[in-house]
């Protein structure tokens, strides 16, 4: 793996947990702040143990069932559709045709429904309190295992994916407790423009690689130019990322919000 | 019972995560990778130029996909 490629593994890791653990931060302080802590921490730890579960099952199947270039098909085109999902948005924000995401509004929510919610008890502990909070950290959570695993076996480096992303973790959680409330600061929006770019990037990169499955002997199609090709592709999704912002607004003719796109935002 | 939820709300978290708010992405990275597929299988052209073309087709398809969704936005 070249210094470039693990550089942008690290970094790709580090900012895409990032954004992950802080929304998944916003969620367990609602339900802390408003019901209590015990239920909500009892959740987050059961979503913990059960993403290990999730990590240890999903690698082991990732690391042993697949040829490399099915692997890198399979992953890459992953990581195209979940990046492209990431920079359409990214690109709706930035050209006004969606609103941003706002943590402070989103725990304000959350608070909100906590305090409406009834109180039944279960094991002892506040049962919407720990489903919330289970289900907010293990679904983001998730798209950090996936982000760790899919970064890392690609690039042969897991424990370095999974270094970034545990420590992307650990800041998320020491800013949580200095600031006691949602880490309204962080430049979210900006943030996930950047993972959308590199998440595609590197599933463009990948996946075209692995297309290489097709071929009689299966092997890996080759980038002219190899690793070196990986800022060309990320210029190219980042020219066409800065155009459609642009453009996106002479593209769009006022029409009713639908049922759909106000539940998206 | 519990058996079916689960498969449920298994197959829901992949669908989700997969296809997200907007199944037209998935679908155009789909139609582009079968078509790279056949074209690698099909052609000998060099690895580079197979490469190449694959990336401007994604490219494009992002922006045919954007476009059709930017329609009715406003």
């Amino acid at each position: 793996m070249s210094a470039g490629v693990a550089l942008g593994l690290v970094a790709a890791t580090f900012v895409a947990s990032f954004v992950e653990f802080v929304e998944a931060l916003t969620i367990v302080l609602a339900m802390g702040v408003t019901r209590g802590w015990r239920s909500a921490l009892a959740g987050t730890a059961a979503a913990a143990l059960a993403l290990a579960a999730f990590t240890a099952v999903a690698g082991y199947a990732i690391a042993t069932w697949l040829p490399e270039s099915l692997l890198r098909l399979v992953i890459g085109g992953l990581l195209l559709v979940f990046g492209l999902q990431w920079l359409r948005k990214a690109i709706l924000r930035s050209s006004g045709l969606k609103a941003l995401h706002d943590e402070e509004e989103t725990f304000a929510a959350q608070a909100a429904a906590a305090e409406q919610a009834g109180r039944r008890m279960a094991f002892g502990l506040d049962w919407f309190s720990f489903v919330v909070s289970f289900k907010g950290v293990f679904l983001e959570g998730a798209e950090v295992v996936f982000i760790v695993l899919t970064f890392g076996q690609n690039a042969r480096n897991i424990p370095v994916a999974a270094a970034a992303a545990a420590a992307a973790g650990f800041v998320v959680v020491v800013a949580g407790i200095v600031v006691q409330g949602p880490l309204a600061r962080v430049p979210e929006n900006t943030l996930k423009y950047v993972v959308g770019l590199m998440l595609t990037t590197f599933g463009t990169f990948w996946s075209v690689e692995g297309l290489g499955i097709a071929r009689p002997g299966g092997e890996s199609l080759t980038w002219p130019g190899g690793d070196l090709m990986l800022p060309v592709v990320l210029l190219a999704w980042l020219a066409l990322s800065r155009l459609l912002i642009r453009t996106a607004p002479t593209l769009a003719t006022p029409t009713p919000v639908t049922a759909s796109q106000a539940k998206e935002s | 019972m519990i058996a079916v939820r689960f498969v449920r709300a298994f197959l829901r978290f992949w669908y989700d995560f997969v296809i997200g708010d907007d199944w037209k992405i998935a679908t155009s990275v789909a139609v582009v990778l079968v078509t790279g597929a056949l074209l690698a299988h099909n052609t000998h052209l060099p690895d580079g130029a197979t490469a190449v073309l694959l990336g401007l087709a994604l490219l494009a398809a992002f922006v045919v996909e954007f476009a059709i969704d930017t329609r009715h936005r406003r």
